[in-house]
């Protein structure tokens, strides 16, 4: 059987960016990629901090990536990883329909959409509830609509909302919103509501959304308000479910726990991206899966535990 | 009034024989537009239309798995993609508020929904059911 060098487990920002530098050092790499092309970054209406773009949308720079990934690296994308296991010399990587050795992982998974965990959430998705404003901003211009959330991603999506020709509110938590101040200065500028200091209790709707039961954390107050949508942008959860029975480390917020050569405790095991914390932008993505790689390849040539 | 809807029943009909002499059983999901959305539900027993748009990334992640499923379904399940950027009609009367979503349909009638890009072996469940 063919050992190769590295499987890179992830096709988003790290996952693409892994595979370009570890084939350009020489090594034989593969990605396994769940289909999604480019991953959560796919889902940014647009992208204004990656150097080298003015402005470019998430989807067209993630197919730009993987186009260029592409000259190098073959893509599965039509198995799914199911197992990563260990030996005392390889990792075995079971997917849908084989099994495959390699000398190293690089695992750049990412994360999905956090759940508020209100009651309506799950029962409405799909009938006013969602966690894509690019997906179904479209179906919702016109209408009435609250991002729940405050930092870049909510920011993002409600600006975006709003340029859709859509009645745009922020709820938000907190006092003041996380997003940087650029943001919150076209917040301001386009005459996007902000309700500060509230939390959902409950998402309103017999077969459609129809509003949001509000509680002011400060007061107690609750206020029920009408919406025909709610977009909610709370954040991520870090997809580590594959790597908890190998004993890779992970930190009190689920992110696996990684030095500055993106090296996990388990030799010749790495990670990139969101799934390390962090800054958990494209750019440091990008980065990380490129250190990950360059870390792969020393180890290979000279471990650094010997 | 009367003569118009005799009008559009024999239209209807026609495009309805021309489409059950164009085609045989498709093996990979078929474009459905707004205009043979209806014909194309009624003409198998059980179909599964698959509502996208170019700019939505779950979609993506969805298309291959459908097109996977559809071949191994031939002869059993229809499957069509819908759109939702150039065909406004179907989504609206379906109250399609978020992509992807998948509509099932049996005998012409819409037995049951998904949103999002669900993993393979639920939707082959799911198509299972209807096919019992």
């Amino acid at each position: 059987m063919d050992i190769l060098d590295i499987a890179i487990i992830g096709g988003g920002p790290a996952g693409l960016t892994a595979s370009i530098y570890a084939i350009r050092s020489g090594l034989k790499a593969v990605i396994f990629d769940k289909g999604i092309y480019g991953g959560q970054a796919n889902q940014a209406p647009w992208i204004e901090n990656y150097p080298g773009f003015d402005e470019i949308s998430g989807m067209d720079l993630m197919d730009k990536m993987r186009a260029q990934a592409m000259k190098y690296v073959e893509i599965k994308d039509s198995e799914n990883v199911e197992s990563i296991t260990k030996d005392d010399r390889n990792f075995i990587v079971k997917t849908s329909k084989e099994e495959y050795h390699f000398r190293s992982v690089i695992y750049a998974t990412g994360s999905v959409h956090r759940r508020l965990g209100a009651p309506g959430e799950g029962r409405l998705l799909g009938k006013g509830v969602s966690y894509c404003a690019t997906c179904d901003g479209f179906f919702f211009k016109d209408k009435k609509v609250a991002i729940i959330g405050g930092g870049n991603n909510a920011a993002t999506e409600a600006i975006y909302l709003k340029k859709l020709g859509t009645d745009v509110t922020i709820v938000h938590r907190r006092d003041e919103l996380r997003a940087e101040d650029s943001h919150k200065d076209t917040i301001v500028e386009m005459g996007i509501n902000v309700v500060y200091d509230s939390v959902v209790e409950e998402i309103l709707g017999e077969n459609m959304v129809e509003g949001i039961r509000l509680k002011n954390v400060k007061t107690g107050d609750i206020s029920d308000l009408n919406f025909n949508g709610v977009f909610i942008s709370i954040g991520d959860i870090p997809q580590t479910e594959l790597v908890k029975d190998m004993g890779v480390d992970i930190d009190d917020s689920g992110y696996i726990v990684v030095d500055k050569a993106q090296r996990t405790n388990i030799p010749h095991f790495y990670t990139a991206g969101d799934v390390s914390g962090g800054f958990r932008q494209i750019i440091t993505a990008c980065s990380e899966g490129a250190i990950a790689a360059n870390s792969a390849h020393e180890d290979l040539a000279k471990p650094y535990w010997t | 009034m009367m003569k118009m809807d005799n009008e559009l029943e024999r239209i209807r009909k026609k495009k309805l024989e021309e489409l059950m002499m164009s085609t045989e059983w498709p093996d990979k999901p078929q474009e459905v537009k707004d205009e043979n959305f209806d014909d194309f539900v009624k003409k198998y027993n059980v179909v599964l239309i698959d509502c996208w748009a170019p700019w939505c990334g779950p979609c993506r992640m969805l298309g291959p798995t459908i097109d996977e499923i559809a071949g191994e379904y031939k002869g059993k399940v229809a499957f069509g993609k819908l759109n939702t950027d150039e065909n406004r009609d179907i989504p609206m009367r379906h109250s399609i508020m978020s992509i992807p979503t998948m509509l099932f349909f049996v005998d012409g009638k819409l037995v049951d929904t998904a949103v999002g890009a669900l993993p393979k072996n639920t939707i082959t469940e799911k198509l299972d059911s209807l096919l019992n």
